[in-house]
Parts: C-alpha cells; sequence; structure tokens
C-alpha cells in the first residue's frame, strides 16, 4: 500500500532540533580565512530535467551510532516483551519495519509477514490465547487500519489482549499527494475507538516511550483487549539528534497484580454456595491459564456442583463427571444459586430467546434463583456496539478476576464447614454417568456417510492425536461440538473459545497464530475452519509456510456459509415462498473450490476434496506426518453441514 | 451449547416400531423423489444429508410416525421452520417421509472399534 513516488517539494520541519527550515538553495560554506571553501564535485543534472532545481542527495544518512525515531521506538518495543509484529507491509511505517529489521535485528520483535491486515490482527487474537500476552500487529494508516478493524473487534469482543500499531503522517504539510494523503488522517484511531480499550497518537518521539507503556499496561489488564498506537511517519524517520538522546527514557514495565474480589464478598458468595441445594457454576471466558482448570475442579469438586462450559475458553474437564454441558437444562432450571465465572453473556446463560417472529425471552432459572457473577467483562465495556451483549441483572456482581478469586473462595468454602455433598455428587455422577454412550450412539450414525459426518472427522482426528499435547483453535459450534464430547480436554490451551464477535474470517489466522505460540511448546495445533471462513484470508496458509510455523488445517467444506443458508431457508420458509432457493447468493459450489490446489499453490502440503469417510483417517495420518516435520498442512474435507 | 433441544419433541416417537412399520402408515412416497425434495427444500441444513442430525437439529432418520411428522413439519414445535401446505405439499412431505424411511438404520456403535477407543 505505498504511495508512488513524488516530485520532492519543501524540505521538512525538523521537530526534535528545533531548526528552521532548510532553505531552498543550500547556502556556499565559508572557510576559516572566510573564502569560499573548496566545495566537493555535485553530480550535474541530467540535461532537460524538469524541475531539478535542488542539489543532488536525500536527507543525510544517519552517521555511524546515530539512531532515527523509530530505532527507539523499536527500543520500546523490546522493553514491552513482544515476541512478534504481523503486518502487511506499508509506507506509513516504513521506517518502523526498516528498524525491526535491521536495527532489532528482526528479533523480539520478529516480523510476521501478513497477506492481510485482518490476518495480522488475528493472529495476534490467536497468539495471545496460548502465550497469554499480546503479539503486536502493524497496519498501515486509515487502509490498513479498515482492514484490520473486524479482526479488532472480534478481539475486543473476546477480551483477547492485541497491540495493534497504525502509521499515519499527521502533518498535511508533509504528506505527499495522493495515496499518502489519503492514507492519513488527523484521529486516526477514531475508526476503532469503540472497541479498542486504549488509543494514544505521541506527537513528539519523546512522548513515544510512554504512551506505548500505557498502551501494553490497557492491553494486558483485567479485562484485557486491543489497544491502538499510532506512530507518525516523521517522528519515525527522523534521525535524533545526540542533545535529545537523554529524553528518550523507557519506562520501567511494571508488573500487575491480579484484580481479586474483596474478602466480605468472597465470603457471602462461598456461604451462599456451600447452603445451596443446587448449587450451578456457569464459566465463560475463564479458562485463560495453566492455573485456571485445576482450581474450578477443585472448586467443583469441594461443592460437588455441576459446571456449564459455555466453551468462551475450555474451562472444565470435558469428561469429568460434574461437567454437565451436554444436559446443561435440567441443572439450570433446578438451581438455586448460579455461579457464573467470566460470563460475558450471563443474558444468553440465563435466558433463551428464540429465533422465532415473536422475541420473548423464557428464563432458563427459577424466579428465586440467586445469581452471582465474578468476573472483569464490567472492567472495560464500551457502550456503543453490542459485544457487551444484553443486560442481565445479577444478584450479587463481582468485577474481579475470577480465576485470582477462586483460591480465596475455594478457602472460604472449606471454612464453611464440613458439609458433606455426597448424595448430591452421586446424582451428578449417575447423571452424566451414560453420555459416553450417547455421543458413540449418535456418532454411529451415518457413519460412512458421503459428504462426511463431522463427527467422523472428529473421531479419525482423535484416534492420531490422542497422545499428543494438542491445541484446536477454532471454533467448534460449526462441528456440532464434537471435539468435546468425542476428545479428551483437561487444560486450558485444548480449546480457545470462539471468535469473540462471530466476524467471520477469524478461524483461519487465529489458528496461526496459536499455531505461533504453540512452536515454543512443541504442541499441535489443528484448525477446523469454513469453507466461507476460509475464503476470506486464503493467504494465511502462506505465512505459516514462510515462517515454517506447522499446523494442521482442515477445510470443513459444506461447499457455502451455511449458517447464512438457514437464514435465508428460515426466510424464505416463513414467507411461504422460494424454500428451495435459499442456495443463491449463500453457496460456494458451480465451480467447486480446490482448496488443496490453493494450498499447494503457496507452498502448503495439501490433500483433497477428500468426500470418502474411509478416505479421511489416511489423509490425516499423511498431514500429520508433515507437521511432525514442523510444516504446516491443510486437508480439503467434504463435510455434512454442521 | 451444544444441547439438542429437539430431543424432547421427538422423544414421542415409538422408539420399538421398526422403519417397515413407520412406512406402512404413510401414504405412498417416491424415495429418489424425496431425497431430491430433501436437499433442495432445505431439510439437509439442520438435520444433515442422511438425517443423522446434527447441532442445528435433531437426528430424523428413521423417521417418526407419519402424522406427527406432518404435524411438526406444519406447526412445529421449538425453532424449527414451517413448511406449509402451499410450499411442500402433502405429496412431498410423503416423498420425502419415503426417503427417510429407505435410510440404513444407524450403525451400532459396538460395530465400530474406532468409536469404542473413544473416552
Amino acid at each position: 500500500m505505498s504511495g508512488s513516488s513524488q516530485q520532492r517539494g519543501i524540505k521538512r520541519r525538523q521537530f526534535l532540533a528545533g531548526a528552521a527550515a532548510a532553505p531552498a538553495v543550500a547556502a556556499v560554506p565559508l572557510g576559516p580565512n572566510g573564502a569560499a571553501a573548496a566545495q566537493a564535485p555535485s553530480v550535474p543534472a541530467a540535461p532537460n530535467t524538469v524541475g531539478d532545481t535542488h542539489p543532488p542527495g536525500d536527507a543525510a544518512p544517519l552517521a555511524e551510532g546515530q539512531v532515527c525515531g523509530s530505532d527507539h521506538m523499536v527500543d520500546v518495543l523490546k522493553a514491552l516483551d513482544l515476541e512478534y509484529i504481523a503486518s502487511n507491509p506499508a509506507s506509513t511505517f516504513r521506517s518502523l519495519q526498516e528498524s525491526i529489521v535491521n536495527y532489532g535485528g528482526n528479533a523480539k520483535p520478529e516480523f510476521l509477514t501478513a497477506l492481510h491486515e485482518d490476518s495480522a490482527v488475528h493472529y495476534a487474537q490467536g497468539y495471545a490465547k496460548i502465550a497469554g500476552k499480546p503479539m503486536a500487529a502493524l497496519v498501515h494508516g486509515n487502509v490498513g487500519l479498515q482492514h484490520a478493524s473486524m479482526a479488532i473487534y472480534n478481539a475486543f469482543a473476546d477480551q483477547t489482549p492485541v497491540y495493534v500499531i497504525a502509521g499515519n503522517v499527521a502533518s498535511e504539510w508533509v504528506r505527499r499527494p495522493g495515496a499518502e494523503t489519503a492514507h492519513s488522517s488527523t484521529d486516526q484511531a477514531q475508526m476503532v475507538r469503540d472497541y479498542v480499550k486504549w488509543d494514544e497518537q505521541p506527537y513528539a518521539l519523546r512522548d513515544f516511550s510512554n504512551s506505548a507503556a500505557r498502551c501494553y499496561e490497557a492491553a494486558v489488564t483485567a479485562s484485557p483487549g486491543p489497544v491502538l498506537l499510532v506512530c507518525d511517519a516523521e517522528i519515525q524517520e527522523e534521525a535524533v539528534h545526540a542533545e535529545h538522546m537523554a529524553q528518550l527514557k523507557i519506562p520501567k514495565i511494571s508488573r500487575r497484580a491480579k484484580v481479586v474480589a474483596d474478602s466480605a464478598a468472597v465470603e457471602e458468595i462461598a456461604s451462599l454456595l456451600v447452603n445451596a441445594q443446587n448449587p450451578v457454576i456457569m464459566a465463560d471466558r475463564y479458562g485463560t491459564t495453566m492455573e485456571s482448570v485445576p482450581l474450578l475442579v477443585e472448586l467443583a469438586e469441594a461443592l460437588q456442583a455441576p459446571v456449564i462450559d459455555s466453551q468462551g475458553r475450555m474451562n472444565f474437564p470435558n469428561q469429568h463427571p460434574l461437567n454437565h454441558t451436554q444436559i446443561a437444562g435440567p441443572a439450570i432450571r433446578n438451581a438455586d444459586v448460579i455461579l457464573a465465572l467470566e460470563p460475558r453473556n450471563l443474558f444468553g446463560m440465563i435466558y433463551s430467546l428464540a429465533d422465532l417472529p415473536v422475541r420473548d425471552p423464557v428464563s432458563r432459572i427459577r424466579p428465586d434463583t440467586m445469581v452471582i457473577r465474578l468476573g472483569t467483562t464490567a472492567l472495560a465495556q464500551k457502550s456503543n456496539y453490542g459485544a457487551h451483549q444484553r443486560y442481565a441483572a445479577a444478584d450479587i456482581d463481582i468485577a474481579a478476576e475470577a480465576e485470582a478469586t477462586l483460591p480465596y473462595l475455594i478457602e472460604a468454602v472449606r471454612r464453611e464447614g464440613n458439609n458433606s455433598f455426597e448424595a448430591r455428587g452421586q446424582r451428578l455422577r449417575q447423571a452424566s454417568s451414560g453420555l459416553g454412550e450417547a455421543t458413540r450412539r449418535e456418532a454411529a450414525h451415518a457413519w460412512n456417510a458421503s459428504p462426511i459426518t463431522t463427527a467422523r472427522v472428529i473421531a479419525e482426528l482423535w484416534d492420531q492425536i490422542r497422545g499428543e499435547d494438542y491445541t484446536i483453535a477454532t471454533e467448534c459450534q460449526f462441528q456440532s461440538y464434537w471435539a468435546h464430547r468425542l476428545w479428551t480436554m483437561n487444560h486450558y490451551y485444548n480449546y480457545l473459545g470462539q471468535s469473540g464477535a462471530s466476524g467471520v474470517g477469524y478461524n483461519s489466522p487465529a489458528t496461526v497464530g496459536a499455531a505461533l505460540a504453540n512452536r515454543a511448546h512443541g504442541r499441535l495445533t489443528i484448525g477446523i475452519v469454513g469453507d466461507g471462513d476460509y475464503m476470506m484470508q486464503p493467504g494465511v496458509v502462506w505465512t505459516a509456510a514462510h515462517h515454517q510455523i506447522p499446523l494442521l488445517m482442515i477445510v470443513h467444506n459444506n461447499r457455502g456459509y451455511h449458517q447464512e443458508v438457514m437464514h435465508v431457508q428460515r426466510m424464505a420458509n416463513r414467507h411461504n415462498r422460494g424454500i428451495d432457493r435459499a442456495d443463491i447468493g449463500t453457496t460456494i459450489k458451480e465451480p467447486d473450490i480446490d482448496y488443496a490446489a490453493m494450498a499447494k499453490s503457496m507452498g502448503v502440503y495439501a490433500e483433497g476434496p477428500v468426500s470418502e469417510a474411509n478416505e479421511i483417517g489416511p489423509a490425516i495420518r499423511r498431514a500429520l506426518a508433515v507437521v511432525g516435520n514442523g510444516e504446516p498442512a491443510l486437508i480439503d474435507a467434504v463435510m455434512q453441514p454442521r | 451449547m451444544f444441547v439438542r433441544i429437539g430431543a424432547v419433541v421427538f422423544g414421542m416417537v415409538a422408539s420399538g416400531l421398526s422403519g417397515a412399520v413407520l412406512a406402512q402408515s404413510a401414504p405412498d412416497g417416491d424415495a429418489a423423489r424425496g431425497q431430491s425434495l430433501y436437499e433442495s427444500t432445505g431439510c439437509y441444513e439442520c438435520h444433515g444429508f442422511i438425517g443423522q442430525g446434527g447441532a442445528p437439529g435433531p437426528a430424523i432418520a428413521p423417521p417418526m410416525p407419519f402424522e406427527p411428522f406432518v404435524l411438526q413439519l406444519r406447526q412445529p414445535r421449538l425453532v424449527m421452520i414451517p413448511y406449509s401446505e402451499i410450499v411442500l405439499s402433502d405429496q412431498d412431505a410423503a416423498d420425502i417421509y419415503a426417503y427417510l424411511s429407505s435410510l440404513p438404520p444407524p450403525a451400532d456403535p459396538a460395530s465400530i472399534p474406532l468409536l469404542q477407543t473413544m473416552p
């Protein structure tokens, strides 16, 4: 996205030096005796070169040991512990990119080439969910940020930290006409301000480090989320004069304490839970660290309370007898106390609202059920966009980090007394004991069908990865949550939840980002990506190949935007017409896209289309062998819609 | 969440009845035409191409008795979309029913070694 070269106008102002603008024609230098000093021979202008009235040569290159503004910026980024910076290259941050690559040695941060700015931000979203810290995404002024905006919204709704840096040419005086001017703005963050936690645009290099540090703190402090730091191109490119180096301080980066609920609140909810007849724990965006899941197991077992996992993250072991997600209805209906941990959508947890012409919410709980919300959503809300979801009142609302609070809550529960919940536990184990058999019975249905059932693909995958440390990085509702029913999930990183705002195009780049973070752990990363979602950004597999990021990507090829097929079908049926025309504008067929050929064209091992059930297992085996060698692999699997 | 909300509705199926008995209670239908209708009118979108079900809709093969089947088509419970006689005739319904009745029964999971290794 760089603009084309233009003839130079008036030389730029020099912010730091405070010097006046240089004259259009250089003065003749004088020697020590006042006479004209000998001058280096000048390069004569080419004959008939119109407009070449300036002496030859650009701004003087940096002297040895001298730095430019973006070099200092890289020093700051290194202090922020940003391992990677994903970007589609552009002119408004050309200096920062050069500084990253040369001055910074292309390490921490390492430049990750993205073929789209949306991909860059989604890489960072997937990365953060594994690594527990942000990654940077660098985007072009205006148009790059516009491309990235949906991904930023996804990250915001998903409460995931992403450190977005955008280039800009703040001063109109120096903007080259054409693209550079069109790609610059006065208040660039305005377009995303409703869905970033914080944004800054420092106007001098000496302010950059403070702005960068504030952005970082906002990104990682509960509730985490995306931030935007706008970097002026002039500030990036200017040489730093020696006398100004002292102004370029890098603030220390704080260690942040967790936000824990106050002790009185903890005691109160412990008492409520212990004295409840049918306590229920509902977890949404809870599981984000290695400690999350064991803590929730400890609490659930201490109370012998069922856990309903809303799958905003991997919150609770899926095969644990207290995991009642598959049979949530009775548990919620009978609950007298509900503890909701990090709920993004409390309304959706306790009400149902069917997609019917008349939309009346139906309560899933009793009128006397006490609802306790323990989470950080309220700490970073913005009013305009609906990411905050519909309002639902809780009886007790605690704005604190659920995981950080849980150890104290567990202690308080134990202090309440030696209540034995064994009878309740036995009842709950009995209720969930038949789930495995029911799951296998359902999975067996159409086992050998073509298109291949989602159950078959998931089962065949598990057969080959069950001994591995793995992450499935994609949204699993599109495969009817078979992974949650057939696999074993015990760690937060086994499943990363959802996109946040359901912005289509999240799944494949999030898989790449998660795989980038998992590479350090030698962990297998799998993505099952709908074909419509995949086609939003097919270039992500190129990035994975180029940067040697091992992952297995399976294209869930149901030949369409299936959710939208169902939506249009619903309208046709309701309107009593054209019920056989819902595929118009919603399907991806005729011609069928060859996803394997596309991936191969980008240097990725790929197979497909695989449409026979007995072929999917061997295809997975071959692909996993490639992934085991440190490379990405893709399978185009023609599958049932859900 | 992936709870099958339709399971309650279809719990009314007389599970002991065989597909042949169920089909005998339905009017004659053309299974081949029924398969074409099943796909073109969108049934597969929620119930899968083989009536195996999925998150959006429960399994419907083998089908329930014909009368409640048509009732669910015309005045659906829960979130299923309606198929009125204007857009789907009784004969169309019979043909779709014939298709669903013609499908082989679900495999016994005990006969699938891979499934027996699942947790």
